[in-house]
């Protein structure tokens, strides 16, 4: 057992201690040396400032958009990239590439292309005629926005997914098809979706883990602003961090991690038991 | 499909991606290598003068060369993390999958709850300190390594599932002990999940940003991810220069990308046909 040690140190010294050490400290006011009780106090605050329950609901919407999203073009992607079509190593190649590339390096690219004057998606738009929203500058897109680069960014992952899901699909059941002449829509509705379906699962509930803690993409574009309006939970996280309210930081901590539990366990319990039922 | 609507798809799509996917990768390129004033008006034009060089430059020397020792910095970190992980990892999927003990289902828990459970930073900041490990290299180092272990964990021990216990029967029956049976023989099997395990998670490493802006904050110690923000002033972004520096921290991750893409699939995609 004592194979184990090592990473058993690692491990629980630097995630599950700060992990149950959360719990405690989210109800205190606390400048890491000196924390002091008070309760339920920080959570309150989290559920009553707007600019805090905000994040919340953003959260959730990110999470639910950016998931659904990438499971709907993942899939159309992983189609076209199995059919035999042309220059198909180019396209895999070019839809998976940005997963690779630094979400920093994607944010900031996005956040000048979107400028919305100078931005090459407005002034393309301006050329057809089209006036281009403030894509990050305007409180009701900004969100919206973000969630957009995120599924440019992270498309490819699924894709690649459902490609793997879709190849290993035994090919007797498309000759068994083509025989009882199925065409492609009843081949994808009553073969490749349902056979398709652990990777569905995979893809539903990495974005969604992904999604809920996202951080780094949005403060890069637009640091959770206007305002707070594309704030979320991990952004307030680390602007309480910096603000020095490390008891509120650390509640909000407990909060996403309560909501990624809530939403994911059961959500993989449930697709599971599915699984066997087929 | 028939041919001909077989190579309408194939023509639409090509032109779909390169807008949407190759365009923004251009603009990238050709403002990187662009002057300061081109660079400002942010359109998709072609440069009419090449400042490579000294965009380049410009971009190294910047407050006292931090450029290059975020490189280093980063460079350190990601090879550290990523053989600790390596070495962790295989010889805990390794245990785990040979020997069946009442730790299993508390292990296969903690390696599920890694890959689920949002890490808490500021409890983390706190470990750190009393550790004596903020703001520290080796610090970053193990933090990267305990975020990286379950999905590792993962990758290896789906491989190591594969390979035929009578292996380690006839290492034991001709007197290696376990260590030696582990580091002789397990372990160069291992070869391929290795290679796997290596390009993902230094890829992962390398592009990490809210690791190091929490546990590696200053400029002594900053990381590639943290440069960028050099260029970002709030009235006057330096548009050439952000974008060479984009550039720069884009090539290491292609280069992974260029050699080792079908291992980069392969790992990321393996389990999700089991789920």
């Amino acid at each position: 057992m004592w194979f184990y040690l090592p990473a058993a140190i690692v491990y629980s010294v630097l995630f599950i201690v700060p992990t149950l050490a959360s719990f405690y400290f989210s109800l205190t006011t606390w400048t890491l040396f000196d924390s002091y009780f008070i309760g339920l106090d920080n959570y309150q605050q989290f559920f009553n400032e707007p600019a805090l329950y905000k994040s919340l609901i953003n959260t959730i919407i990110y999470g639910v958009v950016t998931s659904g999203a990438k499971v709907i073009i993942g899939m159309a992607l992983a189609l076209l990239l199995t059919a035999p079509v042309i220059g198909r190593g180019y396209l895999r190649a070019i839809v998976f590439f940005p997963v690779l590339v630094s979400t920093i390096g994607v944010g900031l690219t996005f956040q000048v292309l979107m400028d919305p004057f100078d931005g090459l998606i407005n002034t393309t738009l301006a050329q057809l005629g089209i006036d281009g929203p403030g894509w990050l500058t305007d409180p009701s897109y900004a969100l919206l926005s973000i969630a957009a680069v995120d599924v440019w960014k992270g498309v490819g992952l699924a894709t690649v997914i459902y490609i793997a899901g879709i190849v290993s699909i035994p090919s007797e059941y498309f000759e068994a098809a083509k025989v009882d002449g199925a065409g492609a829509w009843q081949r994808f509705r009553e073969i490749i979706l349902p056979l398709s379906r652990p990777a569905t699962t995979t893809v539903i509930l990495l974005s969604l883990i992904g999604g809920l803690r996202s951080f780094d993409l949005i403060w890069a574009m637009t640091r959770g602003g206007p305002g707070f309006t594309s704030d979320v939970i991990g952004s307030v996280i680390y602007k309480q961090y910096q603000a020095g309210f490390y008891g509120l930081s650390t509640a909000g901590n407990v909060v996403l991690f309560i909501l990624v539990a809530a939403i994911v366990f059961p959500l993989s319990r449930l697709f599971n038991r599915r699984e066997v039922d087929l | 499909m028939t041919r001909k609507s077989s190579i309408l798809v194939s023509l639409v799509s090509i032109i779909v991606s390169v807008v949407v996917f190759l365009i923004p990768f251009a603009f990238i390129a050709m403002t990187a290598v662009k002057s300061p004033d081109e660079a400002r008006a942010l359109d998709f034009s072609w440069p009419s003068e090449w400042p490579i060089v000294e965009n380049f430059q410009t971009v190294i020397e910047t407050r006292n060369y931090m450029v290059v020792a975020a490189f280093i910095n980063s460079t350190i970190l990601t090879v550290s993390s990523v053989a600790l992980l390596v070495l962790f990892g295989a010889i805990v999927a390794y245990v785990l999958q040979r020997r069946a003990s009442r730790l299993n289902g508390l292990i296969g828990f903690l390696v599920l709850a890694g890959l689920i459970i949002p890490p808490a930073v500021v409890p983390t900041i706190w470990v750190l300190q009393e550790v004596h490990l903020f703001k520290t290299l080796s610090g970053m180092i193990l933090v990267e390594v305990a975020y990286g272990l379950p999905f590792t964990v993962l990758l290896f021990r789906a491989f190591v599932a594969t390979i035929p216990r009578e292996l380690d029967e006839a290492a034991i029956i001709d007197g290696a002990g376990p260590l030696r049976l582990f580091f002789t023989v397990i372990f160069p099997m291992l070869r391929s999940v290795m290679i796997t395990v290596i390009v993902v998670q230094s890829v992962v490493i390398f592009n990490d940003f809210a690791g190091p802006l929490y546990f590696l904050p200053g400029d002594d110690a900053a990381t590639v991810q943290l440069t960028l923000y050099n260029f970002q002033g709030q009235y006057n972004t330096q548009y050439n220069l952000l974008f060479m520096n984009i550039l720069l921290i884009t090539i290491p991750p292609l280069v992974m990308f260029v050699f080792f893409n079908k291992r980069i699939v392969a790992g990321l995609t393996s389990g999700a046909i089991k789920g």
